[in-house]
């Protein structure tokens, strides 16, 4: 029995970690240790997620004045599919799966590493080349497709470099795969003894059903990619209705995997919050049962409601009834989380730290994005707001607003477990505060523009617009600051930070049993698990 | 023979087959969206699919259908001669498996050539320009052939490649069972979609 005693952090009784295991560039960049796989992803996917960010930049100052002014039209078209094309796929997608997911489903489960270490680092070279491809599509000139590539606009009209930004999705895409792959295969197989089904955090349920969408709907992805490079370079026609194709087929493709795709950034949040609300809470999370399956619920109802996304492009009025009442069914296990998130905070033993300020904020936007997704899913509100601002600002909710502050959160919450270090309490909350109200300030007036009529991917409006307009740019910058915050006291801990002791939180989760950061291999020897999820107080506090 | 991270052989065997057939899922469901591609596409223009599917040689369709299937069998036969530990014989049935898949290639390559001298082949010189998405049906036959091939080509490296190993005493018998089963289940799933391929392409013309 490995749990580690409150006091297995001091010199004489602590192990080697997986950070001391080796200092070289050659230790990390051929490192099969999942641990450090997940710092090498940390690494790249905030790379990419500034990058974006500097196409969100420049759209957000374009978008200050009426007139186009700063960039040219294909400029500002470049900036928001640069945006699109970095933030979906070289950060959201694999941002908590590949950072938090890999670091610590092995710890939470009681394994020594993910069932296919190699495979693992395979899919960081993966990711990798994928980024070089983006890289070369950037200092090549560019897309302006945006991130949904439609045809015939990629196949046929836009001039910048489609079939080398299909290509970097492509190859990304089966850095997503083995992934999730790993995943899967990693929970089935690896779990300790008595750690059942039911004992495994919703963390790791949440991962399994977001693996689950990984695998199945990005070879879809990968095909229409396919397609898309062939009917561009060779008009093989599959796209083109002059030679018998369909250019509405491109749709279907890409949002049976973008749709589930949304459900890949947002489950790992999901769990992400459910583990910060019952650590900060110190409870067990409120019905167990039904957050595990509600996660799995989304993931099967997701894969059937991407028509929602083609209302207005002329499909089957009862296609688009059915797909509106799936969209409305997928709401359902989502509110589940909600209610039990709220529950398990009622009459909890709140512990009001950064993690849990952006685990509410994660609430909140999400209950928001959320709601406005229904009015999206209602099929005559829907002939109103489709392509406005209202749609970005709803999925910004959800992806930004959602999946970011639960990424933060988990940055912050796992951050002494990874690097043996306590980061400022103090910034930490004023960057969640920051990150929370400049969100709203920057999307909130997305939602009142769209309601007005101003379409996404303009890059001029009518005057009277632009008090709004000003408004989200303003907010903009304070969400830059929150979140170019974190970046620095996050290094700076690394250095000056205290030192972390094995379990900060008083958490209960089996990571929380080994040292500061880990050791190599987790666990000396593989625990056996005697008690429920969730079970606060942790034992170790009782044995201490 | 146990790796870390396993602690037990039966785990990490249990892995390993999990690990393949999730493998195998996302190879169906690439191929499944091509499916549906060829679907709408002969929803959409019926005509030309029907004329452009007449022009295939069923004949060299249903001789290579034959040959996969048989193919299909020997690795099935090889897979149970290395369980019960049968070297030679499972090296044998490999490198059967892989001939055939050669032959396979070898008729299709003759196809495409076929095609190439009777104007089939997409572009200016295409000889059914009249019929409206009979040269979009060329195009998606060329691909999903061609994806196929490419497949089927991973297939005939994977099993000479394991037949050598067996051959020259690198993995040893019936030990070593799983790593000839595992990749002789990609061989089948390649001879599948062929089999969906088969009617899909070249039975739609009535």
């Amino acid at each position: 029995m490995t749990v580690y005693t409150p006091d297995a952090n001091t010199p004489a009784a602590r192990p080697r970690t997986y950070i001391e295991a080796g200092y070289t560039l050659r230790s990390w960049l051929l490192t099969t240790d999942h641990k450090r796989i997940a710092i090498l992803y940390m690494i790249s996917i905030t790379g990419f997620f500034f990058l974006g960010a500097l196409g969100a930049a420049a759209v957000r100052l374009e978008l200050l004045t009426p007139k186009l002014d700063l960039l040219h039209a294909d400029g500002y078209n470049r900036a928001f599919t640069l945006h699109g094309v970095v933030m979906v796929w070289f950060f959201l997608i694999p941002s908590i799966p590949t950072v938090f997911g890999n670091f610590l489903i092995p710890l939470m489960i009681g394994a020594r590493d993910l069932a296919f270490p190699r495979l693992n680092l395979l899919s960081w070279y993966i990711y990798v080349l994928g980024g070089l491809f983006t890289a070369y599509v950037l200092v090549a000139g560019g897309v302006e497709t945006g991130w949904t590539l439609y045809t015939p606009l990629s196949t046929k009209y836009a001039p910048g470099h489609t079939v080398m930004a299909a290509a970097a999705i492509f190859v990304v895409g089966f850095s997503s795969i083995l992934t999730g792959l790993n995943f899967i295969v990693t929970i089935h197989t690896l779990r300790a003894p008595g750690m059942t089904w039911f004992r495994l955090p919703i963390f790791v349920w949440s991962h399994y059903a977001t693996s689950v969408i990984l695998v199945l709907a990005t070879p879809v992805l990968a095909m229409a990619l396919i397609l898309l490079a062939l009917e561009r370079a060779l008009g093989i026609g599959v796209f083109d209705p002059d030679l018998g194709g369909d250019p509405l087929l491109w749709q279907h493709l890409f949002w049976f995997y973008s749709h589930p795709a949304v459900y890949i950034m947002v489950l790992p949040s999901m769990g992400v919050v459910t583990e910060l609300v019952t650590t900060f809470a110190k409870k067990r999370v409120f019905g167990y049962e039904f957050v595990a399956f509600a996660s799995i619920a989304i993931a099967i109802i997701g894969f059937l409601v991407w028509g929602h996304h083609m209302f207005v492009a002329g499909q089957s009025m009862y296609a688009s009834m059915v797909f509106s009442f799936l969209s409305f069914l997928v709401a359902v296990p989502s509110a589940i989380k909600v209610y039990n998130w709220t529950a398990t905070l009622y009459k909890g033993q709140l512990d009001l730290r950064a993690p849990l300020f952006y685990a509410m904020g994660f609430i909140g936007l999400f209950v928001f994005g959320g709601l406005t997704g229904l009015i999206l899913a209602s099929l005559a509100l829907d002939v109103h707001a489709h392509g406005t601002a209202f749609v970005v600002a709803h999925f910004h909710y959800i992806m930004v607003g959602g999946a970011v502050s639960a990424y933060l959160g988990a940055l912050h919450c796992w951050w002494p477990k990874m690097t043996g270090r306590m980061y400022s309490e103090f910034w930490g909350r004023i960057s969640a505060l920051l990150i929370f109200f400049g969100f709203n300030i920057t999307f909130f007036p997305q939602y009142i523009l769209g309601w007005l009529g101003m379409p996404r991917r303009y890059h001029s409006y009518p005057p009277e617009f632009q008090s709004w307009e000003v408004l989200s740019t303003a907010g903009a910058v304070m969400l830059g600051v929150g979140y170019l915050l974190p970046l620095v006291y996050l290094l700076w801990s690394l250095r000056y930070g205290p030192r972390a002791p094995a379990n900060p939180w008083g958490a209960s989760g089996l990571e929380w049993r080994v040292p500061s950061p880990p050791p190599k291999h987790n666990f000396e020897e593989i625990p056996v698990v005697s008690w429920e999820a969730y079970d606060y107080p942790p034992p170790q506090e009782e044995q201490g | 023979m146990t790796t870390a991270p396993f602690v037990r052989p039966e785990q990490q065997q249990e892995a390993n087959h999990l690990g393949i057939w999730l493998f195998l899922a996302t190879e169906a469901m690439m191929f499944g969206a091509l499916f549906f591609a060829l679907t709408v596409v002969r929803l959409r223009v019926p005509e030309g699919v029907r004329v452009a599917s007449g022009h295939l040689d069923k004949l060299l369709g249903t001789v290579n259908t034959g040959v996969l299937l048989t193919s299909s069998l020997l690795v099935a036969l090889a897979v149970s001669a290395a369980r019960r530990g049968r070297q030679e014989r499972t090296a044998g049935l490999l490198a059967g498996g892989a001939g055939l898949g050669v032959i396979f290639l070898a008729i299709k390559a003759y196809e495409y050539q076929k095609e190439f001298s009777e104007g089939l082949m997409p572009g200016p010189g295409f000889r059914l320009h009249d019929h409206p998405g009979a040269e979009l049906f060329f195009n998606l036959y060329y691909a999903a052939t061609g994806l196929h091939a490419v497949h089927l080509t991973i297939g005939v490296l994977l099993m000479l490649g394991l037949s050598a190993r067996v051959l020259g005493g690198y993995l040893r018998l019936p030990e070593r069972a799983e790593s000839v089963e595992l990749p002789g289940l990609y061989w089948h799933t390649v001879d599948i979609v062929w089999v969906f391929l088969y009617p899909t392409l070249y039975l739609v013309s009535g």
